[in-house]
């Protein structure tokens, strides 16, 4: 059988294939994101399709489910919790083809603004969730998580976390086959799909019959694996916390968990007797430590030791377990002491000319998630708050409301194209109904862009890149009611900084719309046609070493030390100086000098 | 009991944008074709904005964590100065290391507050002596007409590391990852990488 190295999420979406998966919904979401455009590439057997977020993906994928086919939506960890309405109660109605929902955590929050635990979900909404620990698994669960979605009438999770999506490891690859269930809906299942409190309370009960199954299920899951070799230490993990565990001590005996709910009471009662000394190492909450400390087991180290934030790694679960017989390697330089390399918004991208004018005008900046995040470092630090998708808007016209007088002329709400449709909407549709007065700018840069560059409804393409409509974001701003709609070019800092300044100023909400600001690598966009200018350079004539270019944090410039003075005679202490490689003309810089310094250059 | 076995850990560094992900996945390809289990992890996310990268590639007879061990590392290939430094302390005492000679400025030197550490070089020999070869990959593939094949010409470099590998399979697997169109260039900034140290 042929064998290929693939990447966890590559893994899940062969799987789904093999599986005879018809249909995939998803938002992008680190580190799920490459799930859905690995379908989109490579399986047109499935279709596949961009949600404008999670909530819709599910709602997609479930609708494909009822109608017998096998579906799956994927999100990153907070993505669950936009789509979690929909899951509650789709765990009562159950489904027809098999149902999966891929959730993938980010402990050590690499890219995220939480870091929630998502085995949590399974408990909650009560459905059954896997856990592989490499690609294989990642395939192999996938295609059963669809076997006991049928068999078991419910959703299925996958829950996945960065160092399994975004881990390579090599996978046997099978052929498709197709599901057997017909495709087709029928009328008279409604009562099991309408959930009304009538039809809800006799969905209930099936609700509970299904786990007791399933945790008798749990009892024989091939995938619940128990390893026994040294008994005086047993260890009951999943995921990659198994993997980290094995690695540093393999004598050990093991009970891997690869469903990590509902839980094989039976089997861990019997492991935890074979063993001598228990030790459950779980990354994030002391999810399993509950529920087995819970059954009167006990345990002999878990979060007592192990840390219950961040992410887990072989030192650590050495570490923690040692105690005081563990010893680090020696230091030979402290990584503290050296400069951090933190992302930045790419030179010419036209968000730092906007929070640059934002700053300026001493502006409050509700924020959202997004590249637009990182203008909340220094040197810019022009965006106060990241809560969640769509939250910038509904809290500026929430501040506004608290502020009332007092707050005009001070505050706005900055959210992307992708975050605007996501949920930024019925913030902006509340702030009109509401007679608020907060101000709305939509950073437009015609792309899904921190996620690396997934297709929305205003791009006009759609995953396969067929072209489609595109949302009319005036339109849209029309029909809620905004009177006050502005356009704005982000690269002409006075205009963009005028007109924020006006609309903040008026009592009644306004709409702000980047035009001509495309992400500076999205390629069709044509980002680099609106400079005048290939490059610009510094004019050492000129250049007094103010470092005033420097607050605009562009990766093309850097401070140069060295004393010496301009032609007309002005000691500096240093100059700037423009990477030709990464400048890209995009004259911000240029717009802040007073003195003239920088100018039109040649690549 | 123990069925770990021999595992070989490599961890690649570098900034965003520098070529890691192909030099890891010429890597794992020779690996898993030469009959070992493989793996590798790597953190994407936000390495497009200009922060940096590393990957953790392992092999062996049965390889469990993706993650190497903090102070496990045989074998050390930097594509940046300042990201070979950050990780000096991963490195095991006997551990080989290969660094590309090129500074790319992190945000805190570009802005004057901080300095760009002085002779990385210096600092790796105090600890590593003669297992420590720095090239200067750019200059190499820039004499061969393309500065993007840097990276390919630090795996050539980098495979005096692993001297049981034959040249065929390091080539088999960069013309496996690579468009026919770039193969010529990328074998030859292999052999330019593989005489540089």
């Amino acid at each position: 059988m042929k064998k290929e190295i693939m990447q966890g999420n590559s893994a899940i979406v062969r799987g789904a294939w093999e599986a005879g998966c018809k249909v995939a919904a998803a938002y992008p979401g680190t580190p799920s994101s490459e799930i859905l455009k690995e379908v989109a590439d490579n399986y047109p057997d499935i279709y596949a399709e961009w949600s404008p977020n999670e909530m819709v993906a599910m709602q997609v994928a479930s609708g494909a489910a009822f109608a017998g086919a096998r579906a799956m939506c994927s999100m990153k960890h907070v993505g669950m919790n936009v789509a979690a309405d929909a899951y509650m109660t789709l765990s009562y109605t159950g489904v027809k083809g098999g149902l999966l929902i891929i959730v993938a955590d980010d402990p050590n929050v690499h890219s995220s603004q939480n870091e929630q635990d998502s085995r949590n979900w399974a408990r909650f909404g009560k459905a059954p969730m896997l856990e592989p620990s490499d690609a294989q698994e990642c395939k192999d669960f996938t295609k059963i998580a669809f076997d006991i979605s049928e068999q078991f009438d419910t959703p299925v999770f996958l829950r996945t976390e960065t160092r399994v999506a975004h881990a390579d490891s090599p996978v046997t690859l099978e052929d498709r086959v197709e599901s057997k269930i017909p495709l087709g809906l029928d009328p008279k299942d409604a009562p099991k799909y309408v959930m009304v409190p009538a039809n809800v309370r006799v969905r209930r009960k099936v609700v509970e019959e299904k786990m007791k199954k399933l945790e008798e299920y749990a009892e024989t899951f091939k995938y619940n694996v128990v390893e026994m070799n040294d008994p005086s230490v047993g260890v009951i993990a999943s995921s990659a916390a198994y993997l980290y565990t094995k690695e540093v001590f393999p004598d050990w005996s093991y009970l891997k968990l690869g469903m990590a709910w509902p839980l094989p009471k039976k089997l861990i009662a019997d492991f935890a007797k074979k063993v001598k000394k228990l030790v459950i190492v779980e990354e994030l909450d002391p999810f399993f430590e509950t529920e087995i400390r819970a059954m009167g087991i006990k345990v002999w180290h878990g979060k007592d030791v192990i840390p219950n934030m961040y992410e887990l790694s072989p030192e650590i679960v050495e570490a923690a377990l040692m105690g005081k017989k563990f010893k680090a390697p020696k230091v030979r330089v402290k990584p503290e002491d050296l400069p951090r390399r933190p992302p930045n918004l790419c030179a010419g991208c036209s968000h730092r000319p906007l929070f640059y004018a934002l700053k300026k005008l001493g502006a409050f900046v509700f924020g959202d998630i997004g590249c637009y995040t990182l203008a909340s470092a220094p040197p810019l630090q022009a965006l106060h708050t990241t809560v969640c998708m769509g939250a910038g808007g509904g809290q500026a016209h929430g501040a506004m409301k608290a502020l009332g007088q007092e707050g005009l002329g001070k505050v706005c709400a900055v959210l992307g194209d992708s975050t605007f449709l996501h949920s930024g909407l019925s913030p902006l549709m509340n702030a009109v109904y509401n007679k608020g007065n907060s101000t709305t700018i939509v950073l437009d840069n015609r792309i899904t862009g921190m996620t690396g560059h997934q297709e929305h409804p205003g791009t006009g393409f759609t995953v396969r890149q067929e072209p489609t409509n595109m949302v009319d974001y005036t339109e849209i701003g029309k029909a809620f009611g905004v009177k006050s709609i502005r356009n704005i070019d982000p690269y002409n800092i006075k205009e963009t900084m005028e007109i924020v300044k006006e609309e903040m100023a008026k009592d009644e909400p306004s709409l702000i719309l980047c035009k001509n600001s495309p992400c500076m690598m999205l390629r069709r966009a044509k980002p680099l046609e609106r400079f005048k200018n290939p490059v610009y350079a510094v004019s050492l004539d000129n250049c007094r070493g103010c470092k005033m270019c420097l607050e605009i944090n562009c990766p093309a410039i850097s401070w140069r030390e060295g004393a010496g003075e301009t032609k007309d005679g002005h000691k500096r202490k240093g100059t700037v100086y423009i990477n030709p490689d990464q400048c890209v003309g995009c004259e911000v810089c240029a717009q802040i000098c007073k003195y003239d310094a920088i100018q039109p250059g040649t690549k | 009991m123990k069925e770990n076995g021999k595992v070989t850990n490599v961890f690649l560094s570098g900034v965003g944008g520098q070529g890691t992900i192909l030099a890891s996945n010429i890597l794992a390809e020779v690996f898993l074709k030469a009959g070992y289990d493989v793996k590798k992890a790597e953190v994407h996310g936000m390495a497009q904005r200009g922060g940096d990268v590393t990957t953790h590639f392992r092999y062996g007879k049965k390889v469990y964590s993706s993650l190497i061990k903090y102070g496990d590392v045989d074998f050390l290939l930097s594509f940046e100065e300042l990201e070979a430094l950050r990780y000096i302390n991963w490195v095991k005492p006997d551990g080989k290391i290969l660094i590309n000679k090129q500074e790319i400025f992190p945000p805190a030197v570009s802005l004057g507050n901080m300095s760009y550490p002085k002779e990385v070089e210096a600092t790796f020999k105090k600890f590593f002596k003669d297992n420590v070869h720095m090239i200067d990959g750019q200059a190499i593939a820039k004499k061969l007409g393309n500065a993007q094949a840097a990276n390919v010409v630090l795996v050539g470099a980098f495979s005096n590391f692993f001297p049981n590998v034959k040249d065929e399979q390091w080539i088999d697997a960069i013309k496996g990852l690579l468009a026919a169109k770039l193969h010529d260039l990328n074998v030859k900034a292999f052999f330019e990488g593989k005489k540089a140290i």
